[in-house]
Order: C-alpha cells, then sequence, then structure tokens
C-alpha cells in the first residue's frame, strides 16, 4: 500500500532526532488520531540551515516527517512556507488517500516550527 | 527471508487434507445438489456429510445448521434476521462494545431503521458486565449477540452464564464463535445458545464459507430471496466445494482440538514470557486466563501498531495491530478503548495470534527481534524522550 520511497523513508529517516536549541519548534497531531510530529529548524539570515524531527505515528507519518526536514534544508523561510502536503507527498510518489493526514501533519508541523522561529525573532 | 506467521486470528493456512478434498470437490463432484439424478445424489451426500460435521463439533442437530458465505453473513443474517423476524415483540437488542463489526455494523444499520441497541460496557480485561446485561434486558428485549471469544484480544466471554440468563429471560441469544468454532469446546444445549456464526478460514478451511447454527423452532427472517436451499433461508446454489472444506476442517478440529491448544499455549507463553523479560513499559490486553490460548495482544508505549508491522515485516514477521490505522479508519481499537486503555497506548498495540504450524524457533527469533524494533521506533517517538525526561526528573528529585 505504501510507495517504494514511503518505505525507503521509513525504513531510513532523514533528520531523526531532537536538535539542541533549535531556533523554531513546530509540535502538531494528536494521540486519538496516532500521529504526534515534531520538528525543529535551525535559521540564519531568514534560511533554514538544519532541520531535525521527531514522531510517534504510522509508517507514512515517519515518512512525511523525514521527507519535510529533506525539503526545507536550504530554503529561505519565504520558500518553506510555500510547501504544501501535496508537495511532500508528490515527494514520497503519493500516499493512500486515508493516509493523506500524515502530508498534512507535516505541512502544518513546518508553519508551526517557522511561526515560532518568528514569533521568537520579531 | 523466511516468513514467520502469526496472525492465524485474521486467516489461516489451509490444511492439506482440506485442501485434498477441496480439489477433489472441485474437479469430480460439480453436481448441483438440488437435482435429482446421480451427479446431484453424489453432491447432496456431500453437504449432508459436511453438515452433520459442522453440527457434532458444536453438540447440534443437522437440520439447525445453514451455510452462508462467512462468518459476516452469518452474523449478519442472525442479527438482523431476529430482529425483523420479531418486530411484533419488541425492537430492542442487547449485544456490547467489543463485537466485530459484522455484528456492530448490523446493529447501527438497525438503529437507522428505528430499533433500539444497547452496547454493553466490559471490564478492564475485556469481559462483559453480566450485572449491566441483566439491568438492559427489557420486556421488548429481542435479542442478544455477545461473541464467544474477542479476535483483537482473545478474551473468552461467559457465553454460558449469558445464555442462562437470556433463557431465564425469554430472550434469543446469538453468539459469534468465528474465533472459537474448532479451538473451544462449545455445546448449544448446554451453553442455551440459539444462533451461533461460525466460519471455515480461521479454522484451516478455505474462504467464503461458514455456517449458521439456528435452534429448531427459532423464526428469522431471510435477508435473500431465490431458490429452496437451506429450508429456503439462504437461498442460492450451495458451494459445495466450500462446504466440503468446512466439514473437512470442522472434523480434524474435533480430533485435534485439545493437543493443539496445549501447543500453541505454551509456545505463546513462551512468546508472553521473553517479551516481558525483553522490553519494558508493556501492558498485556486481554484476560490474564480466560483468553484464547493462541492469542496475545500486547501494547508497547510510546509507539505506533503500524510502523512495528511494518517494520517486523521487514524482518519476515506478520502480526497485526489493534490499531485501526491499519484500515481505513484512524480511530484506535474500539476493543481496546472499551477496556478503558488511553488512545495512545491503544495505538501502540500487537495481535500475536499463533497457530498449529509455528515452531519454538519462531517464537524465538519474534522474542530476538522484537526489541531491536520497539526500540528503534522509540528513538524517534516524543512521548518517549518525554517520558525519559520525566523520569529523570524524578531520580534527580528522589536524589536529593
Amino acid at each position: 500500500m505504501y510507495s517504494e520511497k514511503v518505505m525507503d523513508h521509513f525504513r531510513n529517516p532523514r533528520n531523526m532526532g531532537e536538535m539542541e536549541n533549535p531556533d523554531g519548534v513546530g509540535k502538531v497531531g494528536n494521540p486519538m488520531c496516532g500521529d504526534i510530529m515534531e520538528l525543529y529548524i535551525r535559521v540564519e539570515n531568514d534560511v533554514i540551515t538544519d532541520a531535525k524531527f521527531m514522531t510517534f505515528g504510522c509508517g507514512a507519518a515517519i515518512a512525511t516527517s523525514s521527507m519535510v526536514t529533506e525539503l526545507v534544508k536550504g530554503k529561505s523561510l519565504e520558500e518553506a512556507l510555500k510547501i504544501s502536503n501535496a508537495t511532500v507527498a508528490e515527494a514520497l510518489d503519493g500516499l493512500p488517500p486515508v493516509k493523506m493526514h500524515c502530508s498534512v501533519l507535516a505541512e502544518d508541523a513546518l508553519k508551526a516550527a517557522v511561526e515560532d522561529y518568528r514569533s521568537k525573532n520579531k | 527471508m523466511k516468513r514467520i506467521y502469526l496472525d492465524h486470528n485474521a486467516t489461516t493456512p489451509l490444511n492439506s487434507e482440506v485442501a485434498d478434498e477441496v480439489c477433489r470437490c472441485l474437479r469430480e463432484d460439480f453436481g448441483n445438489p438440488q437435482t435429482l439424478y446421480s451427479y446431484g445424489k453424489d453432491a447432496r451426500k456431500l453437504v449432508h456429510d459436511s453438515r452433520e460435521m459442522v453440527a457434532s463439533l458444536i453438540g447440534a442437530k443437522r437440520e439447525e445448521i445453514i451455510f452462508t458465505s462467512g462468518g459476516t453473513e452469518s452474523d449478519n443474517m442472525a442479527v438482523r434476521g431476529i430482529a425483523y423476524g420479531n418486530v411484533n415483540k419488541g425492537r430492542h437488542i442487547i449485544s456490547s462494545s467489543i463485537e466485530h463489526h459484522a455484528v456492530l455494523e448490523s446493529c447501527r444499520a438497525l438503529e437507522k431503521d428505528g430499533f433500539e441497541v444497547t452496547y454493553l460496557p466490559v471490564d478492564e480485561n475485556g469481559v462483559v458486565r453480566l450485572d449491566e446485561l441483566q439491568k438492559a434486558i427489557r420486556p421488548d428485549t429481542v435479542l442478544i449477540s455477545i461473541m464467544h471469544a474477542n479476535n483483537e484480544t482473545g478474551t473468552i466471554q461467559p457465553i454460558s452464564e449469558i445464555g442462562g440468563i437470556a433463557r431465564e429471560k425469554g430472550v434469543l441469544f446469538h453468539t459469534d464463535t468465528v474465533q472459537t468454532f474448532g479451538k473451544v469446546r462449545i455445546n448449544v444445549d448446554e451453553m442455551n445458545i440459539d444462533l451461533l456464526s461460525a466460519s471455515a478460514h480461521k479454522l484451516h478451511g478455505p474462504k467464503g464459507i461458514g455456517a449458521l447454527y439456528i435452534r429448531k423452532g427459532v423464526r428469522l427472517k431471510n435477508l435473500i430471496f431465490g431458490g429452496h436451499q437451506e429450508r429456503k433461508m439462504r437461498p442460492g446454489t450451495h458451494n459445495v466445494p466450500g462446504i466440503v472444506g468446512l466439514g473437512k476442517a470442522a472434523e480434524i478440529a474435533a480430533r485435534d482440538m485439545e493437543g493443539e491448544g496445549n501447543k500453541v499455549l505454551r509456545l505463546r507463553e513462551r512468546l508472553w514470557g521473553g517479551i516481558k523479560a525483553g522490553i519494558p513499559h508493556i501492558r498485556l490486553n486481554g484476560h490474564p486466563t480466560q483468553r484464547l490460548s493462541n492469542t496475545l495482544n500486547v501494547s508497547f508505549e510510546f509507539v505506533e501498531g503500524e510502523s512495528l508491522i511494518l517494520s517486523l515485516d521487514d524482518q519476515g514477521i506478520c502480526v497485526a495491530s489493534g490499531s485501526a490505522c491499519t484500515s481505513d479508519s484512524l480511530e484506535p481499537s474500539h476493543v481496546l478503548t472499551a477496556m478503558g486503555l488511553s488512545p495512545e497506548v491503544a495505538h501502540g498495540s500487537l495481535r500475536f495470534s499463533l497457530g498449529r504450524d509455528n515452531t519454538e524457533e519462531e517464537i524465538d527469533y519474534v522474542i530476538e527481534t522484537l526489541p531491536k524494533v520497539v526500540e528503534r521506533m522509540r528513538s524517534m517517538s516524543p512521548l518517549y524522550r518525554e517520558f525519559l525526561k520525566r523520569q529523570k526528573e524524578i531520580n534527580v528529585g528522589a536524589g536529593r
């Protein structure tokens, strides 16, 4: 039911782990639906220089977390905010319909992390 | 890679003796049992013998057995058939919060059609509360439908007591025995069962065939209409190869039930012992003793079931999750939450269901592999990190 790319990111998640003193943190999801995602970003001159994640969730939740950290690295905050759930899902060669919410979670986590950074750096 | 199958509550591999009989029937006995000439007579004999075998496994009479397409159809036929067949008596049904969807959704469909359904709660072991059952029975109650053993946890319900209460109050009693038929001794008379659902493929038989026991004298409305087969209650040309497969599977179950039950129980206890010793922060779901001998449902805190299943599959181990995240629903298991588990703990559950062909070597491989898989998923989990931080704070506090 999952693409090879999803399984690859599930088996070998990129950028997994906690970040020391991140510049922005996005925490989304709830235990009821079985997904909790935390995204950490490092920002220099409005560019995301590093991103990491920790996730409690299904295979798709872990793969979308991993993929979104890959997609944002090196992007300006403006560019990063243009990454949608569809971008994440497409980069993984698609997700089963019932798992699309995981890509929404990844988008939400990213937006929350950027917002967190901006609120701290007004 | 070698594959280890530990999902026998989902389905079982076909027994080779059963396969031989089914194939022989497919090749040679193509006759329609409803016809009068020799081909029909041969097929009729096969259906007759299978019916006898199924009936004898539950202490019933041959004419009380109806062949269906499986557990789901049997459940639909029993619940909806009794409801619609007894509207002159009442429109109230009692079931439980942990039933299989075949019963639950039948009940929900009835609710939309003006029936009332009481879903009995269960205790922390997943056992239906008998005091609640007593309280729920009303003058207009027409049916009590409670499963024999739950498919997710294996917890066995006090069927005889429930049957006794139903009989005393004059209410019909249906039980879904899809997980126990051929594994646990059943006697419809001793247990006061009026209707019983069974399926072949959980018993090393073929898929697409099941049975419904209907006690003599119990009236129900049929759901489909057609010819005269199965006393007109379940019309349609008989699935003779399937019926032969069910009969043979029942015959083998009657012969091997006890020895097999003891064997899988030993293996299951070995598995549970190994898991307990190797992995912290886990929880056994289901009754500690009143449970199917092949079933082990465990919650692994701080991780989610589907990701465990995928990781174990990479290691050749096939298990199920109590988490419905694997299906089309995102809700945690209705069975585990009914037992009082929090959604995140319910999401982190795995169901191991063993079978006759599993070996000690296989179980030992699972015991060796599982801790690594759980540890890897926990290393990604923010819930686990939070837990470790809290533990550290507690330890520091205690050290002062």
